[in-house]
Parts: C-alpha cells; structure tokens; sequence
C-alpha cells in the first residue's frame, strides 16, 4: 500500500489534471467569495464563474495534441488525451451556456443564491476526470464528485415539492447506480487484479479463458448499468422525466448534455479499451438497448404537454442515437458519438435557453398551450427556438442533420443497415411532437401577452452561441468533425 | 458573374431575405414590392440559360462549380457540386418564372405576417433551385429537406381551416421518404469505398459509373423510389397532396403543383432511374400500373369535387401519373414527352390555382355550387380560364396536348402499350372534370346575387396570367424550343437506362450459357 502511495507520488502530474484543478479551484475560491457577498447579489459570482470558463477553456485547448508522457500522471490514474479534452470542451459549453442562463433565472424564481455556480463547475470537474481516467477508481470518484453536486443542483428550489422530489429521486437512483457500478469495478478487479482500464483489456486479452468468466460477464453488465443509468438509456431512464421536469430548468438543459456526455466518455473508453476483446457480447446488447431507447423515448415525448418533460424524452431518444454510433463501434461512428454530443449540447442547451427566458416564475406556462402564438409575440426568440427543433429533429442545414447523418453513417459502414434504418425512422417520429411545438408557436393565435419575457443578457448571449454553433457546424462541420476523428483514443 | 451563375441565381433568393430582415414590419408594400423584385432579377440572371444553345449539342453538365466542402479524412468527403443539363435546364426555368408570378399572386391575398411570408417564399426559391442543379447527392438532400421548412410555415400559417393538420401531414410525409433515401445514399457510399472504389464525395457522375449489383439495386432503388413516389405524387402515397394544396395559400398551392411535385419526378430522371437501371426495369411494370391508377384515379376523384382547389388538386395527381408513365416508356418520345408535361403542367395547374385564388380572393368560397354564370360578369377572366381549362385538358394548340401526345405515343411504343389504352381514358376523364367544372361555374344562368356585383380581373392580375398563357401556346404550337434543348440529355439518359441493362441481361445470357455447357 505505501509502495502504491510512493508510485503515486512520483508520478504527481499536474498537467494531466490541469483544467479539472482549474476550474475546482475557481470553484472553491467562489465559494469563499460568496460567503463574503452581501445575501441575493450573485451576479458578480456568475461573471466569475463565466471567467473561470474561460480561464479552464485556454487551458483545456492546451493540451490537445501534446505527447503522452506530459499529460498522464498519477501512476496512470488520468491522461488528458484528445479524447479528454474533446469531451472537456463539451462540458465546458455546457457549463458556460448554463451559467450564462441562469442568474436572472435564479432571481426570477426567487433563489439568487451564490452556490450555484460553484456547484455548477465542481460538478463540471467531475466530469472531467471521467472524461480523463483510465483506471475505474478515478472514473467512479469523477462520477460521484458530479453526481453529488447535481443531486444538489437539482433539489435546489428547496421549498418546492418538485424540485425536492427531483433532488431525492435523482439521488437515490444514483445512488444505487453508483452501487452497481463499484460492484462491477470490485468483479473486473476480482477479475483481472487491476483497476487500470488498459490493464484490465491487456490481462483480459492474454486470457480469454476470462472473457467466459460469469464475474467478468457481471462487472460488465454491472459496470454499463452505472454508465447507463447517467445516460439515461431505457430501461434505467425512468428517473429522467421527473427530475428534468423537477430540476431547475437551467440545470435540467446541463444535467441533458454535460453529465450525459461525461458518462458516454467513460463508458467509450472503459469499453473499448477495458473490454473491448468483449465486444461481441456487448454491442448485441447495446443494439437492444439503443433501439429500445430510441423507440421508448420518442414514443413517449409525443404523449408530452409538459415541453420540458418532452424535451427529457426526446433527450432520452438522442441518447439512444449516440449508442446507435457506440454499436458501429468503427472509428467513424465512435468519433460520431464524439460530435454528436457536441451538437446535442448545442442544439438542446440552446433549446432550454429560450426557454428560460420564456418561463414565467414557477414556469407552469412550460406547456404546448402555454406557449400558443408566442413566434409572433417574441419574433426572434421564436425563430431561435424553431431552429433548435428543427436541428433537434435532424433537418439539414443544422448540426442536428449533420451529426446524425456522421452516426448513421457509422452505423452503414459497419453493416447495421437496419439499425441505420430504425434511427432514420425514429427521427420520423420524433418530427411529431418537434413539429407540434411550432404549431403552437406559429399556427394559433396567442392568448397571452408574454410581457413578463425579459430580455435577459446572459441568456441571450447563451441563445446566440448556440445559435451560432447549431448553424456553423451544419454547415461547415469538417473542421470540428476532424477534431473529433483525431480525438479517438 | 457567368461562371458562377447558377450559384448567383440559387443564392439571390436568400440574398433578399437578409435584406428583407432590415425592413420593418408594418410595411407591407414595401416587403412585397422587395421580394418581387428580388425574384424578378433572379429570373433574369437565369435567363441566359435559355438561350444558350450548348444545351442543343451537348449532355454533360454545363456551368458546373465544385467547391470541396465538408471532408473528413477517409471517412467522407462532400462537396458543393453543382451544374445544369438539359434535364433540369427547363425545371430551372420554371423555377425562377413562376416565383414573380407566385409573389404577385399574393399582393391582395396576404395580409397578414407579410414579412415572414415573404421571407419563406425566397427561402423556398434557394432550396428549389439548389435542389435542381446539386450534382451531389449529399447537398441534394439538403436542398430537399430544406424546402419542407418554409412550405410546411406557409400551409400552417396562412392556410385555410384545417391548416394545422395538413402541414403537419405534408411535413411528415415528405420527410419520412427522404429519410430512407438518406440510408440508401450512405449504403451506395459505403458499399463503393469497401468494394474498393476512391469515392471523391457523393457526386452523382460518380454514382452512375459504379455498376451496383442488381440484387442490391432493388432494394437501394426502392429506398429513392419511395422517396420520390411521395412527392411525385404517386397513388397511393398522394394523400397528402390534396389537403396540402386545399389548405395552403394560393402561392403556396401554385408553388406545390408547379414546382415542387416536380421535385419527384426529377427525382426518378435524375438519380433512381440512372442510378439503377436494372432496378428500374424490374419495377417499371408495376410502377407503371401505379400510375395508371392514379391517372384514373386522380381523374374520377376530381370529377367528384364540389370545391374548384381540391378539383384542381386531384386533377395534379391525375397529370403526374401521365408524367411517370411517360418517363417509364423509357423511349425518346415519352421521355421528352414526360420532361415536357413537367413544365406544362407547373404552367397550367400554376394556371388554375391562380384562378382559383382570383375568386377565392373575391368571393370567399371556392364551392363550385356558390358560381354559375360568372362568364357574365368577368368576361376577361373567362376567356383567360378557357384558354387555361383547354390547357389543361390537353386541346392541340395548347401545351397540354403535345405534351400527352408524346407520352400516350411513346407509351404505346414501349412495352407499355395496354397502360397506354388505360391511360388514354384520363384524358377523356379530364375533359370530362374540367369542362363540367368550368361549365358550372361560368355558364348557365346567374343565379346567386353575391356574383352579380363581380369585378372583372384587374390589371395587375391580368398581368400575372399573360405570361402564362403566351407559353401556353408558345408550347402548344412550337414545343421544339423547349425539346431540343432536353434531347441530349434524354438520350444520354436512355443509354444509361437501357444501356446498362442491355449490357447486363448480354452478360447474363452468355453466362447462362456457359452454364447450359
């Protein structure tokens, strides 16, 4: 044990956690500095935290493509590859997009308080060391270090019973996924006698008496439980809806894309590195999954009144999506899974934007009927929202069309033509109840003034980058799309 | 400017709704006043492409530009790809003349969101244009899927009582086609690059060289088929069309029948018919007999209607199934015949949907029951909606008729024969609709008094539809303008259809031979 410790020691790397130490400590200074700030002014706190964004951003940019040696450390506990940091980059536009929604959100819903966004960029930091572990304890500690910041994130209208009621379901559920997925760890350790991913693929690969092995078979099964419980895959998405439609609506556009796409990091490459001499038995049981996902989800957001438990649905089929490119598991489809998270964060943040802006306090107008005829009242809002939709929905020329069409491609390539096929028809049907949100926009008289939409600067700013994002990378996605391929571990 | 005309002329459109965004609200003359103008000067950056008499002895593409676009190492590589030949030259053409006229057509109609309005209509004039002239498949598609958005705004937003669900229904249609043909697209891609094949991006050029297996091509056709069938509109996926057209605008109507149905049958000349050939001489028999179907079909509905736009409507499903049967003869007859029906009938249903909105604008109803002797009242509109009826029915003289002379000719010469004689009766069934229509609403006695008081069409409308008629006749009596200007490309077209099959069922039969020893 001291032996392990010494090792570690030797092997003290900053550089490997460079951004996710960044932002922690930006995260934790704010927290002192909140102490410190008069009760309700928190817009000072926000600004900070959009600085240490930034601040991580530059830093994160860094440290693409610099050589192995400079970006692993800690006796192999992390290594801020490109896969690493492609993924921080996604979570950085979340985190970012969320904040910039948030403040006037928050004074709004009568909760301007402070440690919001410390929770925010702690929970960001999380993400980041799953994005950057290669060994199973780090990944699991980044998990839990997100996962308890959003428990808290999403019960954060405390006095009210559906934000309580988000908070608690979303932890008990984690808490039982984290559960499966430390079991899965302690089996594969049991297993293969290392923690390290690419030790436990190497030992498995000199043994494939191993692959047969019911505890190797169960850690694997146990292990993608806990990943796909974050990722809110059917059958273990049922917590999604309540607490998106609980959590604070900010929050709930984050807890969509950046802790989503943390998840699919870790799974990507504990699957693929770890155990991919399994492949064979866990691509056909993820094909499963991706078209149950795919179907449960859209079939379910048509039934939808609620826009942002539709939205929770239809997050649930885009999921389903991205495993669709998991399944190809050849390079186009993996760096597939790569852009389309990146395009999800867009076109959905941007999405939840105008819906913040658009949320009357306590948001009971976050339905169809709520929102009848308000293209006409708030023009340009209007026109924001519906080019999201149409992204979300996968019509050219949005990122939404050009990231599908890179996963379905992968899933052609790889021969899964039908599974291409399933996806292109559950993008059909998820026209439905995308379309239906612009009926009541556009096609019916508005029966309210919607005087109380504000126009709110860090929203708005939020609106237009993913505005900006949604239209670029549909049009001209080559340059990010290569990012993506170089990015593959 | 003439080396990147086509470009220009696509993007002009969009050019104008930038500027339309500076333009305030309430200012609805001024919108207007802009996008005809903008559609105008892009109707006359196209015109050179009329007149140019390459296209009389050549086939290949003309004024192509190729820009490298979205590349992604070996993974795929797209590129904006564009061109015009003899096959979309007149469907360019049509594109950019009937837009004027569609802006026009609004003027009195809409009255209210005319800034988004007019904003959909130059969205919508890009994405059909690009969709014409994309060489690649892939920028194809996205033209495609772009030209749902406005139209599906323009039907929810101005259309009639049931709006909601006919946009609703127009959009899920037509893009559930497209998405399947998306797969088959990828699947033809995939397929060249494994089989060893340097693919320098989805061109189509480079589609039409590779000789798919014929087991494959069945099934990759079906995907485009399919696809196009919807827009065409083929029986018995046409459902859309009627309440698409009864609801929507009159310029969104006149811009459904003359232009985008076309979409379809461009589709099939242009990518599913060359693309597989021998896919496309197993299902001709039976798509032949869909759109016998629907030629009969499409007729004896519209017989049935009691409203002038849903008359006219069916009557489009009618027209399209001679167009398909005249493209499946697969002879130089019905191939030009078909290509020429295609701007016939944007011209004339272009025509009758005009029509119907100048009443509809007048009286607010379109029940033919609501009319009869309007010819007392609105002489001039009488003879003008003549001239289009006779159009429509096929008179010799008019447009009409060369158009399913040459297609009911070329069908007969074909293997095609029996669907020809069947398909002969829609000619006799349009008459009938046509003329009974026109007879109930602007003969006999003028019984309902809300008639009486009628204007006749004002200068601006009559303005509108003379452009129209001169082609009516333009075509009708010398149709060899507009003919030898496709035959190269129709030929060309021939060779890869037929020819390819021909070179296949040879080798088959000498490898049956050599089997038999």
């Amino acid at each position: 044990m001291e032996n392990l410790v010494q090792i570690a020691m030797n092997n003290v790397n900053f550089g490997a956690i460079m951004p996710a130490l960044v932002l922690s400590l930006f995260g934790m200074a704010l927290l002192l500095i909140n102490v410190f700030s008069p009760r309700g002014k928190t817009a000072h706190v926000a600004w900070l935290s959009m600085v240490a964004i930034g601040v991580t951003a530059v830093v994160a940019v860094n440290a693409w493509n610099k050589p192995f040696q400079e970006i692993t450390g800690f006796a192999g506990h992390v290594a801020l590859d490109n896969f690493a940091t492609f993924f921080n980059i996604i979570f950085l536009v979340a985190a970012g997009l969320t904040i910039l929604m948030s403040d006037d959100y928050l004074k709004r819903e009568g909760y301007p308080v402070g440690e919001y966004y410390p929770l925010i960029l702690l929970c960001t930091a999380g993400a980041m060391f799953m994005a950057s572990g290669i060994n199973l304890m780090t990944i699991f500690l980044g998990l839990e270090v997100l996962s308890v910041a959003l428990y808290v994130l999403a019960g954060f209208f405390r006095d009210q019973a559906q934000s309580n009621e988000a908070g608690l379901k979303y932890f008990f559920l984690g808490a039982f996924s984290t559960g499966f997925l430390l079991y899965g760890i302690a089996l594969l350790y049991g297993v293969t006698g290392t923690t390290n991913v690419a030790e436990i693929g190497g030992y498995l690969n000199a043994n494939p008496g191993a692959y047969s092995n019911l505890m190797t078979v169960a850690g694997m099964i146990l292990l993608s439980v806990g990943f796909l419980f974050k990722i809110a895959i059917v059958p273990f998405h049922m917590w999604a809806p309540d607490v998106y439609q609980g959590a604070p609506t900010p929050i709930t556009a984050f807890m969509s894309a950046g802790p989503k796409a943390a998840a699919f990091a870790a799974f990507l490459r504990v699957f693929f590195l770890g155990l991919g001499g399994m492949q064979a038995d866990w691509t056909s049981l993820l094909w499963v999954l991706a078209v149950l996902t795919m179907f449960v989800g859209n079939v379910l957001a048509i039934y939808q009144t609620n826009l942002k438990r539709m939205l929770a649905y239809s997050s649930v089929a885009h999921a389903g999506y991205a495993l669709v490119g998991m399944v190809a598991a050849n390079a186009v489809g993996v760096s597939g899974v790569l852009f389309y998270m990146l395009a999800y964060t867009l076109m959905n943040l941007g999405a939840f934007a105008v819906l913040v802006l658009l949320g009357k306090k306590g948001e009971e107008n976050l339905t169809l009927d709520g929102i009848a005829g308000f293209g006409y009242k708030r023009p340009y809002l209007g026109v924001a929202l519906t080019i999201f939709l149409f992204s979300l929905m996968g019509i050219p020329p949005t990122v939404g069309f050009t990231g599908k069409f890179y996963i379905f491609a992968g899933a052609v390539k790889a021969g899964y033509v039908w599974l291409a096929i399933l996806g292109v028809l559950n993008s059909a049907l998820s026209l439905y109840y995308y379309l239906r949100v612009m009926v009541y926009m556009y096609f019916k008289e508005p029966t309210e003034d919607f005087s109380w939409v504000k126009v709110q600067v860090g929203a708005v700013i939020s609106v237009l980058i993913a505005l900006a994002g949604v239209l670029y990378l549909g049009v001209i996605p080559g340059k990010v799309m290569d990012l993506a391929k170089m990015a593959l571990f | 400017m003439s080396q990147h005309l086509l470009s220009w002329m696509t993007f002009l459109p969009l050019l104008g709704l930038l500027v339309l965004l500076f333009i305030p609200r309430d200012n609805g003359g001024l919108l207007k006043g802009i996008t005809l103008v903008v559609t105008i000067i892009t109707f006359f950056v196209s015109l050179p492409l009329a007149f140019d008499d390459v296209f009389k002895t050549s086939a290949a593409m003309q004024y192509t530009e190729f820009v490298p676009w979205i590349s992604v190492g070996s993974y795929f590589q797209m590129n904006y790809n564009i061109g015009i030949d003899g096959i979309s030259l007149w469907l360019v053409l049509l594109t950019t003349f009937i837009m004027p006229i569609a802006v026009l057509s609004t003027w009195n109609a809409v009255d209210k969101n005319i800034k988004g309005f007019m904003a959909l209509l130059l969205l919508l004039e890009t994405a059909m244009l690009g969709a014409f002239i994309a060489l690649d498949l892939f920028l194809f598609y996205i033209f495609w899927e772009l030209m749902l958005i406005p139209m599906y705004f323009m039907i929810g937003i101005w259309g009639g009582k049931n709006r909601i669900y006919a946009a609703i229904k127009f959009f899920i249609y037509t893009a559930v086609g497209s998405l399947l043909m998306l797969v088959a697209i990828m699947y033809i891609y995939y397929a060249a690059v494994q089989s060893g094949v340097a693919m320098d991006g989805f061109s189509i050029a480079h589609f039409y060289d590779l000789n798919i297996p014929a087991h494959l091509q069945t099934w990759l056709f079906l995907a485009f088929a399919f696809s196009f069938a919807i827009k065409v509109p083929m029986f018995p996926v046409h459902t859309w069309l009627p309440d698409a057209h009864t609801e929507a605008p009159t310029a969104g109507s006149v811009i459904l029948a003359a232009i985008m149905l076309k979409m379809g049958t461009y589709g099939y000349i242009r990518f599913a018919m060359p693309l597989f050939p021998e896919a496309t001489h197993q299902f001709i028999p039976y798509l032949s007999l869909l759109a016998v179907i629907g030629i009969i079909y499409g007729a004896l509905v519209a017989m049935m209607q009691d409203d002038v736009k849903k008359l006219v409507a069916y009557s489009s499903v009618s027209h399209l199934g001679f167009v398909m049967l005249g493209i499946f003869a697969l002879n130089m007859q019905g191939l030009s015949g078909g290509m020429l029906q295609m701007v016939n009938h944007g011209i004339s249903t272009g025509a009758l949907f005009l029509i119907v909105g100048f009443i509809y604008e007048r009286r607010h109803t379109r029940a033919i029951a609501d009319f009869g002797g309007l010819a007392k009242v609105m002489p001039v509109f009488a003879t003008i909606f003549m001239i289009i009826t006779f159009s429509s029915i096929g008179l010799p003289g008019t447009n009409g008729f060369v158009g399913e002379f040459l297609i009911l000719l070329g069908a007969f010469e074909s293997e095609l024969r029996w669907f020809a004689v069947f398909a002969t009766t829609g000619v006799i069934f349009a008459a009938v609709y046509m003329l009974w229509m026109f007879q109930r609403v602007m003969f006999g006695e003028l019984k309902n008094p809300a008639n009486e008081k009628l204007k006749d069409l004002s200068l601006r409308e009559v303005v509108i539809m003379i452009p129209l008629l001169v082609f009516v006749f333009w075509i009708g009596v010398y149709p060899n303008t507009f003919l030898e200007k496709m035959n190269p490309s129709m030929e060309q077209l021939m060779e890869q259809v037929n020819g390819k099959h021909q070179v296949a069922s040879v080798e088959q039969v000498n490898h049956h031979q050599v089997d038999v020893k």
